[in-house]
């Protein structure tokens, strides 16, 4: 654009007063990096607003953030797969059982049926079912005394308990005469069976207690 | 949905709920509707973590689901209702000023709890008030009572119930949005049956119910869950902020006036209508209250007062009964926002930057000259502030050129405000700025989280030492194993962590205001 006019030198077609600046003035000098990352300000900003009600909003806050924390409603994930038995988890777990109280189970006929958590149900039941039945009946006999006061002592633990319908249909089944088929836990699968009705109850408060831990 | 906003989301709901909720939130975010295969694919959770994470979300009203065209269940979050969380303690804080402490209680256990049935809130409400009433030593209250606030807040429509679940073939597909509002707060008549643990029902659900307590009570308004209606809430809290503005203005008289006004006209008008509908002078005196010694004469002239103030908030849009008067939403958050965007302008660029600004909003368009000699400040001063707004958006210009060719010395340029804009930009720098103080918060406290735990352990050691009758010295020793440059620095971890709070509460406040007044801009411009 300069010096497009013919025959004269370096002149631009408007005013150059209109720019900003006159002709000779200093021009701020060349950027050499980005700008700071904290610039710094001109003025400082003006302290926040004072009052009562600020102050009792504040520990509001604090108090509902404690409350949402300890809520059953915070899904804090396990993410530490335990690879070795830790000195330091004895004090955590016991920190963890000391904080969350109280469980939520939501109600599940306002949510769709697929938000249900899903019955682990063993395809190996169909598989043998005579054989086991035979078994037990033979056993059964020996230890049903045993298994009553079990029982009995099984009930009043019973606020213990968390997890799916299947540990509960477990313990009644077992903790009862037990001719059915027993729903087969993860940790059982390899167990024998003459083996399983032996530890029996014991077993069962183990389960009970390793699924509070996770 | 701006990147920042999306940002505070997570950062609220990472805080609220924990990350792995925080997770499914932002994906639902950004993807919008979606199935439920779809958010397992992304989030490589496991199915049972993202289901338990739905179910946490549907609890506290952000995701809502219904059944899509073909067939699956899609889940949509509402970024309103999760960027709503941080009024939650404005909401609790009206509702100790407006009914009292068993309503603040019964705000707080439904805010923290999302939906709850009618009966749940009332016992563990009226629980919590016994314990704190027994512990100070007076008289533990009875239910009905906490029962007649509940009551109350409904009728005020604080308290909504949920929307029913649609049911087709017996299976939860969608809730029902076609809801009447009555409908909304009706509330159910509760009687506590005591059923006895029944012997024939199945074993599994004995076992479940036993769980729980040992009698076993079902009350009748099982399945109708309650939450609280945060549109009234913003409601009031606008309601509020009007009316202070009033005070601060013209006097305490006239806020009274105007907080009549806005009562009367309460029960009327749709809840976020753009004029309140017309209140009549003669109504306003009769619902006055006494002590204000307001007579017929002194209404009028308060009444006169603020119609004809320059913030015009009150229109005079009658004269049956003495005159009716009605509030114009839309100007008073105008008005609001003004004054907000105001000081901060001045409190960025000085006052002389302020003078420009105002200078602008009240001439509309102005050419840099003009500026110069109706501001009375020096041509180069003014060139100065002017560029400066100029280049952080506060200011825009429009070229008005003389010829086609549009050359720069043929165009007038002018300078303009355009409030619309320039909202919705310091809207995203309240944004941003939410988002630095809560980040900033969260940083400094796991910078020193080991040593604020070691703090609250020697405390709760101290406490149980007091409480078992331990001596002096024992206390001294474990007081010392924290020391004092120690404790210099939790003092200052904590001022800190306290002005950062302050300073979210504080800069929410201005959201409420900027939010509102784009919500009256978009109805406005509907309208006309």
């Amino acid at each position: 654009m300069a010096g497009r006019g013919r025959g004269r030198g370096r002149s631009v077609s408007f005013n150059v007063e209109a720019l900003g600046f006159g002709r000779g003035e200093a021009l701020p000098g060349p950027i050499q990096q980005p700008p700071p990352l904290f610039p710094t300000v001109e003025f400082h900003p003006i302290p926040l607003g004072q009052g009562d009600e600020y102050d009792y909003m504040l520990a509001l806050k604090q108090e509902f953030r404690v409350m949402m924390r300890k809520s059953p409603y915070s899904v804090t994930t396990n993410e530490k797969r335990k690879d070795i038995v830790r000195y330091s988890d004895k004090y955590r777990w016991q920190q963890g059982n000391v904080e969350t109280v109280e469980e939520w189970t939501p109600d599940y006929s306002i949510l769709p049926a697929e938000l249900k958590p899903k019955k682990v149900r063993r395809t190996k039941r169909s598989v043998k079912p005579n054989i086991p039945v035979k078994k037990r009946k033979v056993e059964d006999k020996d230890i049903t005394k045993t298994l009553e006061e079990l029982e009995k002592k099984e009930e009043t633990s019973k606020e213990d308990v968390e997890g799916e319908d299947d540990d509960e249909e477990d313990a009644e089944k077992k903790g009862e005469d037990g001719e059915e088929e027993i729903e087969e836990e993860d940790f059982e699968e390899e167990e024998a069976e003459e083996v399983r009705f032996e530890l029996s109850l014991e077993h069962v408060e183990n389960v009970f207690l390793v699924k509070n831990i996770l | 949905m701006s990147q920042v906003r999306n940002r505070v989301c997570r950062l609220i709901l990472q805080e609220n709920f924990g990350s792995a909720v925080a997770k499914v939130g932002i994906f639902l975010l950004e993807k919008g509707p979606s199935p439920i295969r779809y958010i397992l694919s992304e989030c490589h959770d496991s199915s049972e973590e993202v289901k338990k994470i739905l179910c946490v979300l549907i609890q506290h009203n952000m995701v809502t689901f219904e059944k899509n065209k073909k067939g699956f269940i899609e889940y949509t979050i509402d970024g309103e209702s999760i960027m709503y969380r941080l009024r939650f303690i404005r909401y609790i804080y009206c509702a100790k000023t407006l009914y009292g402490d068993a309503a603040e209680l019964l705000i707080e256990e439904l805010l923290q709890r999302g939906k709850m049935l009618m009966s749940e809130v009332i016992t563990s409400v009226t629980g919590r008030l016994n314990e704190a009433l027994e512990a100070s030593g007076k008289p533990a209250i009875q239910e009905s009572l906490v029962k007649d606030k509940f009551t109350n807040l409904v009728k005020s429509h604080f308290v909504q119930r949920c929307p029913s679940p649609l049911l087709k073939e017996n299976r939860v597909v969608g809730t029902e949005t076609t809801e009447n509002e009555e409908d909304l707060f009706k509330i159910p008549d509760i009687r506590k049956r005591k059923k006895s643990i029944n012997e024939d029902m199945p074993a599994a659900k004995r076992h479940k119910s036993e769980e729980g307590s040992s009698t076993q009570e079902k009350a009748d308004d099982d399945g109708i869950y309650w939450r609280v209606n945060c549109q009234r809430f913003h409601q009031l809290i606008r309601d509020q902020i009007i009316v202070e503005a009033i005070n601060k203005k013209i006097d305490m008289r006239a806020s009274e006036i105007l907080r009549t006004i806005f009562r009367l006209s309460e029960t009327r008008t749709a809840p976020m209508a753009l004029s309140t509908n017309a209140v009549s002078a003669a109504e306003i005196l009769h619902a006055l209250p006494k002590e204000l010694g307001v007579d017929r004469k002194l209404l009028d002239t308060y009444l006169s007062i603020i119609t004809d103030d320059s913030t015009d908030f009150v229109m005079k849009v009658g004269d049956s009964g003495g005159g009716m008067f009605s509030v114009n939403m839309y100007k008073c958050m105008l008005q609001l926002t003004k004054a907000h965007i105001e000081s901060v302008v001045q409190e960025r660029f000085g006052s002389k930057s302020l003078r420009i600004f105002r200078l602008l909003l009240l001439k509309k368009h102005l050419e840099q000259k003009q500026i110069e000699d109706f501001a009375m400040i020096s041509a180069k001063e003014a060139k100065e502030l002017l560029y400066m707004m100029f280049s952080q958006n506060f200011v825009s210009i429009t070229e008005i050129s003389k010829t086609a060719d549009h050359a720069p010395s043929r165009t007038y340029y002018i300078f303009t405000v355009d409030i619309h804009q320039v909202a919705r930009m310091v809207l995203e720098r309240c944004y941003k700025a939410i988002f630095n103080a809560m980040l900033k918060r969260i940083a400094e406290l796991t910078e020193h989280r080991r040593l604020l735990e070691k703090q609250e352990r020697c405390d709760a050691i101290i406490a149980s030492l007091v409480q078992g009758g331990a001596e002096d010295e024992q206390k001294e020793e474990i007081e010392q194993t924290i020391t004092p440059p120690e404790r210099e620095l939790i003092k200052r971890v904590k001022r800190t962590v306290q002005m950062l709070d302050q300073s979210e509460i504080q800069i929410e406040e201005a959201i409420f205001v900027l939010e509102t007044f784009l919500f009256y801009k978009r109805l406005n411009t509907a309208q006309k």
